[in-house]
């Protein structure tokens, strides 16, 4: 670095904080003002960015309980808000877990053993993952109501629907795992072979406590995934019981009924998890993701 | 347990639900879906019971799982390209001829009123009328399962008549009865108070073709509209599905009012993805070069703040977003009006509601691009300024000559999945503006910020048409365009790799 330096140094720098500043402003600026209408007494008030009167209507609303209405007589929620939140879990928990399954093998596969087709495989896996599950949306859509026709419990407006489509969305994490599986020194493993562990054992016991760490990231990144994930479930979830969070939310913001501070509650509630989740993993993810592609 | 036995005992199992499955799915009509699970299944008994399947035993749940879930709906969209699946045209052959079929007409004076009777657990019925009573055998309601009644004459004293309240929550269970008198004439219930004799409306002749009763129309089943068609042209509902070849392409291609809004779509989805890309590589560029600043403050700070959008989950931030966008109540129209006088339409002006699009994806997608760019400046070796220091080179040129030369190798792959992501940015459009405002004179409902994938998703799921094939069309030939991007990326990649090696 220069040790000298230059007079406009200063002015520069100024320029850069107030810079810096501004778009600071502009980042947070959303999530205040999310956090002062989730306090507003009404769904409509608009009013100064600290609100004048503290109402914890809308947070009593989200978490299922009675809240007083405009005209003062106590009123029960008509959107499930605690039960989307859980069915999002539930299904990105379960998803998770798949995903984790189907893809820690393959990986080891395609990182420690030689077969032919090998390349092509990871060239396929690569291909796969530029697609978007968006367009197959119909296909998805006319598989799973022809299903549901014989299998209730596969059909449309199931959870179990929901996580078989997802869990095909293994190939961005058969790649992270494989680049993490890569780092990895062989030797102990061909140690743990000279001894006369089977291809299984050296597997399930040497290899892979080793990975535990990328394990949870790929965990993570397919629970965050699932949870945010809205065009698959858009379409094959309906029931306003059995939604997730990401197509339960809309349902606050229709054009001609804006229920604004309802929503804000509700995205605090469920928004403020992931993100703890994601700031605090972020160190690990932020590898991941560089290596595995762009945030949906 | 020993292994083998284990094997032994695993195997013919694991055959045997296999082939449940299989059943299940074939009896679904899912005949391509039946025999895509029966060659994974087959490969999957091989893999794990054959010796020398090496690494195919570690592969297989994935490999499976990406052939299921990612491969065949691909193959099944692109096969619905060329159906006319539609809401008009929902059930196969089979099922619409039977629907057909099963409607009937209501033979003009035959009607009698009905009261209903419990006895015991069960019901009776007994119909009313000129030509005597008529009374059913005791039955349970069950409005799931249709029941054949055979009637016989009256001569029992019943309990008194249900109150009409209870008549009518029955209602769904005497829907599906079908009665029958000494004669063979079928009684169904036609209103609330009566039952009628009923006969099919519809009469099919040996070679196919169904006769109206009413009118004596014929209608002959039409295998490439996929309906069943009077001389004239008329159309019974429902219609079934048929293979309709090209004729999807064929009308995005050529028919004007189609190719029209289609080509804006088109054209709109790339200036998104071209300027979202640009945009959120400009600002991010910027700010991973400001953050590497080394004499100045509070860097770490700013990043954490910085990287915030992308921790959010996308949902939600879109959905806050068109809170404060919306014209008389969001914030910012309040700031807007505060301090210039001004309250834009950001919904219902096609142009500003591009923008709007644009500034919310660009604070969507900023971070993404400055950790990118953060990492990329953060392999460039240091010694690489420090002569640029000696040789007296401003921040501006080393910007121009040293950092941007480095990064854009690496960056440029980057860039075009960013573009290929964007290109199908389905979520952001779908929660934002949802497509609107919509054009006009369009054959389909095409908005002025729709791009490809939330236009396709309006054609199969939220127009009343719900023209599934049109839609799969569509959705391949997106396939396509992002198939050739893939390739680019691709060539680009292997570019990439051949320099580092």
């Amino acid at each position: 670095m220069a040790i000298v330096q230059s007079k406009s140094q200063r002015w520069r720098k100024l320029a850069a904080h107030l810079f810096l500043l501004t778009l600071c402003a502009a980042v947070v600026f959303p999530f205040l003002v999310v956090l002062s209408v989730s306090l507003r007494p009404g769904n409509f008030a608009s009013g100064s960015l600290i609100p004048q009167t503290l109402s914890l209507e809308h947070w009593r609303y989200v978490l299922g309980l009675p809240y007083a209405g405009p005209d003062g007589r106590l009123l029960e929620p008509d959107l499930p808000v605690l039960r989307w939140l859980w069915n999002s879990i539930k299904v990105a928990t379960i998803s998770g877990l798949v995903t984790l399954l189907f893809s820690t093998t393959a990986a080891y596969a395609l990182a420690r053993m030689r077969f032919a087709g090998r390349r092509a495989l990871l060239t396929a896996l690569m291909l796969m993952q530029m697609f978007p599950a968006v367009l197959a949306l119909v296909a998805i859509y006319a598989i799973f109501d022809r299903l549901g026709s014989v299998a209730p419990w596969l059909g449309l407006n199931t959870h179990a629907s929901l996580v078989l489509a997802y869990s095909g969305g293994i190939a961005m994490h058969v790649w992270t795992l494989k680049g993490y599986y890569d780092t990895l020194p062989q030797e102990v493993e061909e140690a743990a072979r000279v001894d006369g562990a089977s291809v299984w054992q050296t597997f399930w016991r040497v290899l892979l406590p080793m990975a535990l760490p990328i394990l949870a990231v790929v965990f993570l990144l397919a629970f965050i995934g699932a949870i945010i994930e809205y065009p698959v479930a858009s379409v094959l979830l309906t029931q306003q019981d059995q939604l997730t969070l990401a197509v339960g939310a809309k349902l606050f913001v229709h054009e001609h009924n804006f229920h604004w501070g309802d929503f804000a509650a509700a995205a605090i509630l469920s928004g403020l998890p992931i993100t703890a989740v994601f700031l605090l993993a972020q160190r690990w993810l932020i590898a991941g993701l560089a290596a595995g592609g762009v945030k949906g | 347990m020993s292994a083998a036995l284990l094997q032994r005992l695993l195997l013919p199992a694991a055959v045997l639900g296999l082939l449940y499955a299989l059943m299940g799915v074939y009896a679904s009509g899912q005949t391509l879906l039946a025999a895509m699970l029966l060659a994974v299944g087959a490969l999957a008994i091989w893999t794990y019971s054959s010796p020398r399947t090496g690494a195919l035993r570690y592969l297989f749940p994935g490999v499976a799982a990406a052939l299921v879930f990612v491969v065949f709906p691909m193959l099944y969209t692109f096969g619905l390209g060329f159906s006319n699946y539609s809401a008009r045209n929902l059930l196969d052959f089979e099922r619409a001829r039977a629907y057909l079929l099963e409607e009937r007409i209501r033979e003009q004076g035959s009607e009698r009123e009905f009261s209903l009777h419990r006895e015991g657990d069960g019901l009776r019925l007994l119909l009313t009328g000129a030509a005597g009573e008529l009374l059913t055998p005791r039955f349970r309601p069950d409005a799931e399962h249709p029941q054949d009644l055979t009637l016989v004459a009256a001569g029992e004293t019943l309990a008194a008549p249900l109150a009409m309240a209870e008549r009518v929550a029955l209602l769904p269970a005497l829907r599906v009865l079908r009665l029958r008198d000494a004669a063979g004439q079928v009684y169904t219930l036609s209103s609330l108070r009566e039952f009628a004799q009923s006969r099919p409306l519809y009469v099919e002749a040996a070679d196919g073709v169904l006769t109206d009763q009413l009118s004596g129309t014929r209608y002959q089943p039409d295998a490439g509209e996929g309906f069943y068609t009077s001389a004239s042209g008329e159309q019974l509902q429902p219609g079934y599905r048929v293979n309709v070849g090209w004729r999807h392409y064929a009308r995005v291609f050529t028919e004007p009012r189609f190719r029209a809004p289609f080509l804006s779509v088109f054209v709109w989805t790339v200036v998104f993805a071209g300027m979202t890309v640009l945009l959120t590589t400009a600002l991010g560029l910027l700010l991973a070069v400001l953050l590497n600043w080394e004499s100045l403050e509070a860097r770490a700070a700013y990043r954490l703040v910085l990287f915030l959008p992308y921790a959010v989950p996308g949902f939600i931030s879109t959905l806050v977003f068109k809170g404060l966008f919306n014209q008389n109540l969001g914030e910012i129209n309040l700031i807007l009006h505060g301090l210039f006088g001004v309250r834009p339409a950001w919904f219902s002006d096609p142009l500003l509601a591009k923008c709007m699009l644009l500034i919310v994806n660009l604070w969507l997608g900023f971070p993404y691009m400055m950790v990118l760019c953060t990492g990329m400046i953060k392999a460039i070796p240091a010694d690489l300024y420090e002569a640029s220091a000696v040789a007296g080179a401003g921040p501006w040129a080393n910007f121009k000559l040293i950092t941007m030369p480095l990064i854009l190798k690496p960056l440029t792959p980057l860039l075009i999945s960013a573009f290929a992501f964007n290109f199908n940015n389905f979520v952001l459009i779908s929660l934002l503006t949802g497509g609107r405002p919509d054009q006009l004179d369009t054959s389909l409902p095409a908005g002025t910020t729709d791009i490809l994938v939330s236009y396709t998703w309006r054609i199969a799921f939220q127009d009343s048409g719900q023209q599934f094939g049109l839609a799969s069309a569509i959705s391949t030939l997106i396939f396509l365009i992002v198939a050739a991007i893939t390739l680019v990326q691709m060539r680009m990649t292997r570019l990439d790799q051949d320099h580092k090696r």
